[in-house]
């Protein structure tokens, strides 16, 4: 790692050695020597600490010796926890209550959410969001998984759905406001989309600017990245499913859509689950693509990025941590709906 | 009900030089209960499930009753099949199981019910009509593969080593079990196992099969007494046939010391000067006097009450062979003492050396 580390501040130096003069050079590989001595003396306390709490976790009573190990393994695991997740929890629920500024406010940032028209629409949009991207991304990947099964060149059909996950959501949307982008009627179109239109003849179209329809695209291409998550998932899960209970249904006298229904379903009951929970809380969550598309323009907006706005943006905290907090109780029912399941078809198993 | 013929069937994997199943020519009559029985990979699950629709048939025909099913899909075919692993659906209860090939046929509700209910009663699954196969033994398990099989009512039953995963005990009640329900129901079953005391036990009539090719088809007792070939002589009974080279003489075979008069038919079909006798353990007889037959030094005597097999050596051509005979179980020689055995002549199996086929007739057949 130290290495890696070396090389990617020492390749850029020597690429352009005619950048740096020889008195900053000096000073800045002065400079770098003291940051990697911090970092040593930080290394080395570190795990002289670390050395001195097994060390007494070990030499503990006998009697309570596991307790105390079982306390210095767990406690750093539990420290970064709160500090990164309880507390910013439990403060920005404290927020949702205040004006910002520590002055509490009731329910007021709530009525404000519940009675802003701009708010409702993006309550609206999120919802729209969360029932459609789950819906066809598991649809449309478990569909392209069940017909690739066992097809020659599977591989790589696999590949080709499964490589917009490696995009992040930021790329995949500067890739689609490509896709989308429009010029007036006369000028070359740029968007993909826009030409194959003006090809066949028809006038091009602001797909961005026309709600409601500007979510629908704008959902299109989160369902484009995820397509291959559930794909991947549901084809291995699948192939898991043993051949003989296929090939008994066969026998049964079930044809090709009563195996899937009766045999194929139920054996990746657990998958599908698990799929489609992921995808809604990655749904739930989602402000890359609307901030980088549409900025949340023309009644595009969704919960995530409204917080960010309020929050960060125009400095109302208050109403920010409000989001936030509905947030979090939209996502909840999600995960504890998983969990089960979870736990229940492992009885099965 | 039906009669299964298998017409030449053959099945040849692709890029394999040799096919797994090479023309199969087999006639089931209706009712019967036939075992296909070979060592791994001998073609015998590959030949069951081409009968089931399972495996594309490359060559020859295969006809249920007079319908050529060569070429239809396992629904039509109206067979069941038991699998060596159950493949129950595990999201189904053992009704839902038993059922299912009924529901996806349109039987309705309370008849499925009803014929359900029968099965289970047929295999003592009444109580666990609504537990799911999770939550079964082994052994229920197996009953359940076999119920579902049973409700629908097929003209043949397809059974893929049903037994091999349950314990010795369970195997041995369970065979005994089958057999007797498949002869209260009379349908022509095809039982596919390695185990040849399960073949023994259980088939009407067995057919043994070696490298995709079938060797000998015939009853219990005709497999036992006239083997076809060394193979099937070799691999049917337990413990297995004593089997090693013997000279030829004008007369007749020689047995050690002990000339064993052969017929001139007989000997005019060997080629060589040696050929392979074959003695089953129960056909040997002992005697501890020196004289003529084979000198046999004992290593163990295996007791089994009534019985005990007799483990020893002897040297044949210069070559260390071993030799097991059925002794008493209360008067045998016992280990480190030398003996002479003698086969009982009746039912010597000579083979040829080169062609492994049997070359003199079988006693009684």
């Amino acid at each position: 790692m130290l290495s890696t580390l070396l090389y990617s501040v020492a390749a850029p130096l020597a690429a352009h050695p005619g950048l740096l003069n020889t008195a900053r050079k000096t000073s800045f590989w002065n400079d770098l020597w003291q940051k990697f001595g911090t970092m040593f003396v930080g290394i080395a306390a570190f795990l002289a600490v670390v050395g001195l709490i097994l060390f007494l976790a070990d030499r503990a009573p006998k009697r309570s010796r596991d307790v105390w190990q079982l306390i210095a393994f767990v406690a750093p695991g539990l420290i970064l926890l709160g500090i990164g997740l309880i507390y910013p929890a439990l403060r920005t629920g404290y927020q949702a209550f205040t004006d910002g500024k520590d002055n509490f406010v009731g329910v007021d940032n709530f009525v404000w959410i519940f009675t802003s028209g701009e708010m409702l629409v993006s309550l609206l949009n999120t919802l729209i969001w969360v029932l459609c991207v789950p819906f066809f991304a598991t649809a449309i990947g478990l569909t392209y998984a069940v017909f690739i099964d066992k097809s020659r060149g599977e591989k790589a059909l696999k590949s080709l759905v499964f490589m917009p996950m490696a995009i992040s959501f930021v790329g995949a949307g500067i890739i689609w406001s490509f896709m989308y982008a429009y010029r007036s009627k006369g000028f070359a179109q740029t968007g993909l989309l826009n030409q194959i239109l003006v090809w066949i003849g028809l006038e091009p179209v602001q797909f961005l600017n026309t709600p409601p329809w500007n979510t629908f695209f704008l959902i299109v291409v989160l369902i484009w990245i995820q397509t291959g998550f559930a794909m991947v998932v549901l084809s291995a899960s699948i192939k898991a499913i043993p051949t003989e209970q296929v090939e008994a249904a066969r026998l049964d006298g079930a044809s090709g859509w009563q195996v899937f229904r009766n045999v194929t379903i139920p054996g990746i009951r657990g998958s599908l689950v698990v799929v489609i929970t992921t995808i809604s809380i990655a749904t739930l969550k989602v402000f890359d693509i609307v901030k980088t598309m549409t900025s949340g323009n023309n009644k595009t907006s969704v919960i995530a990025l409204d917080m960010y706005d309020q929050a960060f943006r125009f400095g109302e905290v208050g109403h920010g941590a409000a989001l936030a907090l509905i947030l979090f109780i939209m996502v909840l029912p999600v995960v504890i709906y998983n969990v089960r399941v979870m736990r229940k078809q492992r009885e099965i198993r | 009900m039906a009669s299964v013929t298998y017409d030449k069937a053959t099945r040849l994997y692709p890029n394999t030089p040799r096919p797994a199943v090479d023309s199969l020519d087999l006639d089931i009559a209706d009712g019967e209960f036939l075992v296909l029985v070979g060592p791994s990979g001998c073609g015998k699950s590959t030949s069951l499930r081409m009968l089931a629709g399972l495996e594309e048939v490359n060559g020859g025909r295969i006809l249920i009753g007079d319908k050529d099913v060569t070429d239809i899909a396992p629904k039509d075919r109206d067979i069941a099949m038991v699998f060596q692993n159950y493949a129950l659906y595990p999201h189904m209860t053992v009704a839902e199981n038993m059922g299912f090939a009924l529901k996806i046929a349109g039987v309705g509700k309370e008849e499925r019910a009803a014929r359900v209910l029968e099965a289970a009663k047929l295999l003592d699954l009444e109580d666990y009509l609504a537990r799911k196969p999770k939550a079964l033994s082994g052994g229920q398990r197996q009953r359940v593969a076999m119920g579902r099989a049973i409700v629908r009512q097929p003209q043949v039953f397809l059974m893929d080593e049903p037994l091999s995963n349950l314990d010795a005990k369970l195997r041995v009640q369970t065979r005994t079990q089958i057999a007797s329900l498949q002869r209260r129901l009379g349908v022509t079953t095809v039982y596919v196992t390695h185990d040849q005391t399960e073949a023994l036990t259980m088939g009407d009539r067995i057919a043994v099969l070696k490298d995709g090719i079938l060797q000998q088809v015939g009853t219990p007792r005709q497999l036992l007494d006239a083997p076809q070939n060394v193979f099937v002589a070799g691999f049917i009974g337990s413990p297995a046939m004593n089997l090693f080279p013997a000279d030829v003489t004008e007369d007749g075979v020689m047995f050690g010391t002990a000339l064993l008069a052969t017929p001139r038919e007989t000997l005019a079909k060997v080629t060589g000067t040696s050929v392979t006798i074959g003695v089953r353990p129960e056909d040997i007889e002992i005697s501890p006097i020196e004289g003529k037959g084979l000198q046999v030094q004992v290593d163990l005597v295996e007791e089994l009450g009534a019985d005990g097999y007799l483990y020893g050596h002897s040297e044949v051509e210069g070559k260390r062979t071993d030799i097991v005979a059925r002794v008493d179980g209360r008067d045998h020689p016992n280990a480190g003492e030398t003996v002479y055995v003698h086969p009982v002549e009746s039912h010597v199996h000579l083979f040829n050396t080169e062609s492994g086929e049997r070359i003199n007739p079988a006693a009684g057949h």
